[in-house]
């Protein structure tokens, strides 16, 4: 086989055939993909969640995963942030001509390393090859469905006053580990991304209590951003405390050096959840028995006022408001 | 968020020389940066940079004297 | 001792805080007029936590807000110049000018680098030996000895396609303009922080001994800007006038000598234009004889066309302190972040934009 990829892998003959087989199916093998039909058929029933996605982060290769990895994560934790339990993925390449045959295979076997973690299957896919130019490296489409068990509503209008907001983690770390690969930025870190699924996690909280009313996974935006699209929804304020919010030291000075606020940059493998205050203990010793939420803090809770806005108490024990995220800082980083 | 801010000058540590050059470092994050307007900074100083440059060494003794009377003042007011 | 998160604890502020109110007795309006300490007055809510009796004003301490339209104006007219590249801070890519901006003009084709340092502006001259580099001279004291750094750089490497256009602009000249027509009275300055570390604290001299106002000069973290807060009202409460560094850890009263040999190596004081104050003599700075040859001004023929303010916009009067964001009639309706009329919308350190983004009511 060649060794990059050209115009011909995208247009359904030979060459195209050999490359969806050997380079993709061979490595994603599951019985709905090796039939290789034009569309996968199964079997579900239930409440179902699904969800579409695309990815276009620069570079394709990033400290801590790759796009594929990404493409995995993000899908799956957008159905898990209905309380979905995550089950079959689309997959679509959108290849720029002359991308390494070699980095694309390292890209699927990101993808099947992922899957087999979060517990789901590539079940059918497609491949389009594009001129030089017309895309970079590579974009990634995917969709995904998964079955919401019983007794679980989770929507951004939930939130209730007196709800508490649970942060899963140190926020900032996928921004910043892709934006410090990219050329003209000259700064080295052993930052990683936290780009993770989490679907585990978001089970072991319904089995904690199935009483979630939201769940959000802070992407583009951040945090703030996050916060603000559920307090809008809701109609509700959320009120947080600066001091409680846990960011890494890494993450900090590269803000500081950049003029960046944490609050605002990417996160792809972290959840903010709100809940009801009873519930909230509970489910907080839960997500701390996960490896991708050990450091798990309640950082504030939900008010009747004002509404659709965030407020946050600063070190200083003064009130600020925290808005949504104006412009865009951070190009690509999904 | 902001975009690069030409305003802002930090702390940071520098951990090696080359010239006019050093390489400093925060919180993991290292840099090059120029020593044109600090030729007396040595390694192990924390500088403060400005759009690339060292402006000053900081004074870790001054520091340490603000943050001193600080806490005397927290103290008095019955706060630290 | 890492000098960022010893100087925002809380347990610190609170004792600060404390002593702050019990100490004022006086009312008293204080100015900062940097844009970092704006900033950090706005990010942390200080002004919440003193008390009634002190008012804190914001002054033209941001040097995006305070460069006139005309000069803008030459940086788009400079860009658009065919194999020039304008280098030039990001805060000032969509700062809008009489008709455009350097955002606008990139996205009709103009070469506009985006820069963090000088040395990535000489860098682009190296590697774009047949275009021109003009480096979009911005900022104040802090700023002018790396551009004056740059000059002598590109002097020692032979780069002759390495411009500066120089928009540079002195604190002192334009403070004393200021406190001369008199529109805002003033019981106390916050000097800036950054600036006095390159000049030092003596040429604030002036303004305790000739206007009789207390001058402090402060850091950028909140304790910083607590401390002096509580400096200030000590002098006012004392009845004294003079000038006292709280940010000892990051200046000297002689400055940075080295910064200001360099400095006045290259430039020299001249006429500087201030948007809403106007011209004030002495307050710019200009390349001298000898560096002419990296001198836009004098390399390039500028056709930047007529001088439009925008309609209703108040930055102007906001820069001088005799105004607020939320007096102005266009703030957060026509004039927000993502389509700003004027520059103190634009820049992260002008007073609308954080006004607007933290979210409080001005009213001092």
């Amino acid at each position: 086989m060649a060794d990059k990829i050209l115009l011909a892998h995208g247009s359904g003959g030979k060459l195209a055939h050999d490359l969806v087989e050997k380079s993709f199916v061979k490595t994603l093998t599951n019985p709905f993909l090796d039939k290789l039909d034009d569309s996968a058929v199964f079997d579900l029933s239930g409440r179902l969640a699904f969800t579409t996605d695309s990815y276009v982060v620069s570079p394709v290769f990033f400290p801590g995963g790759d796009i594929g990895k990404l493409a995995v994560c993000g899908t799956v934790n957008d159905l898990a942030m209905s309380g979905a339990k995550p089950l079959y993925l689309s997959l679509a390449f959108i290849i720029e001509e002359g991308l390494a045959l070699a980095e694309l295979e390292k890209i699927v076997s990101s993808v099947q390393k992922t899957a087999n973690e979060a517990g789901v299957k590539i079940i059918t896919g497609d491949t389009k090859v594009v001129p030089r130019g017309s895309a970079d490296r590579l974009f990634i489409n995917t969709a995904g469905v998964g079955v919401i068990p019983e007794g679980v509503d989770i929507s951004g209008d939930r939130a209730q006053p007196g709800d508490k907001v649970i942060l899963s983690g140190a926020i900032g770390d996928h921004g910043i580990a892709v934006i410090s690969q990219r050329e003209g930025l000259s700064f080295s870190t052993k930052l990683k991304s936290d780009c993770a699924p989490l679907g585990g996690l978001v089970a072991e909280m319904i089995a904690a209590s199935p009483n979630i009313n939201c769940l959000r996974d802070p992407t583009r935006g951040g945090l703030a951003t996050t916060l603000n699209e559920l307090a809008k929804q809701s109609k509700v304020s959320i009120r947080i405390e600066e001091k409680t919010i846990p960011v890494r030291e890494e993450v900090m000075g590269a803000c500081e050096m950049l003029g960046f606020d944490p609050l605002y940059v990417a996160n792809e493998g972290k959840l903010v959840a709100i809940v009801p205050p009873q519930d909230a203990d509970k489910i907080l010793k839960a997500m701390k028995k996960n490896k991708y939420a050990k450091e798990a803090v309640i950082i504030g809770e939900v008010a009747a006022k004002p509404a659709g806005r965030v407020v946050m108490k600063t070190v200083l024990g003064a009130h600020r408001i925290v808005d949504m995220l104006v412009g865009d800082l951070l190009p690509r980083i999904c | 968020m902001r975009e690069l801010t030409m305003c802002l000058a930090i702390p940071v540590l520098i951990k090696s020389i080359e010239g006019k050059e050093a390489e400093v470092e925060i919180g993991g994050i290292t840099r090059r940066i120029s020593l044109w307007l600090t030729p007396e900074a040595k390694v192990g100083d924390y500088v403060l940079v400005h759009t690339g440059y060292a402006i000053n060494v900081l004074d870790q003794g001054q520091a340490e004297e603000t943050l001193a009377l600080l806490r005397e003042i927290a103290e008095a007011e019955g706060a630290g | 001792m890492k000098y960022i998160s010893e100087f925002r604890r809380s347990e610190l502020a609170e004792g600060l805080i404390s002593h702050i109110r019990h100490s004022s007795k006086t009312r008293a309006r204080f100015m900062e007029f940097c844009g970092g300490h704006t900033v950090t007055i706005f990010r942390y809510g200080i002004r919440q936590v003193l008390p009634e009796t002190i008012e804190m004003v914001s002054g033209p301490g941001c040097p995006i807000c305070v460069t006139a339209n005309a000069d803008l104006d030459k940086a788009i007219a400079l860009a658009k110049i065919p194999n020039v590249i304008v280098a030039t801070f990001g805060d000032m890519l969509k700062v809008p000018g009489s008709r455009s901006s350097l955002q606008q003009a990139k996205a009709e084709g103009a070469e506009v680098y985006t820069v963090y340092s000088t040395m990535d502006a000489l860098k682009a001259a190296q590697d774009n030996p047949d275009k021109s580099v003009v480096f979009l001279g911005i900022g104040f004291e802090t700023t002018a000895p790396t551009v004056a750094a740059s000059i002598l750089q590109a002097g020692e490497k032979g780069l002759k396609n390495y411009y500066v256009l120089s928009l540079h602009k002195l604190c002192p000249p334009v403070i004393r303009a200021l406190l001369e027509a008199g529109e805002v009275e003033l019981q106390g300055l916050v000097c800036p922080g950054h600036v006095s570390t390159i000049i030092g604290s003596h040429p604030w001299e002036f303004i305790a001994s000739d206007y009789g106002i207390p001058c402090v000069v402060s850091g950028f973290e909140p304790l910083d800007i607590l401390q002096t807060v509580d400096m200030l009202v000590e002098q006012v409460e004392k009845g004294e006038s003079k000038v006292e560094i709280a940010y000892k850890r990051g200046v000297n009263p002689e400055g940075n000598q080295q910064a200001l040999r360099l400095m006045e190596r290259v430039f020299e004081p001249a006429p500087a234009r201030w948007r809403g104050i106007g011209e004030v003599a002495e307050s710019g700075l200009r390349l001298r004889e000898k560096y002419k040859s990296f001198d836009a001004e004098a390399n390039f023929e500028l056709k930047p066309g007529p001088t439009v303010e925008a309609a209703g916009c108040i930055c102007g009067d906001i820069l001088r302190g005799v105004r607020t964001p939320s007096d102005c009639k266009l703030f957060g309706k026509t004039c927000t972040p993502e389509s700003p009329v004027g520059p103190c919308m634009v820049s992260t350190e002008g007073s609308c934009s954080a006004c607007y983004l933290y979210g409080e009511g001005l009213g001092g």
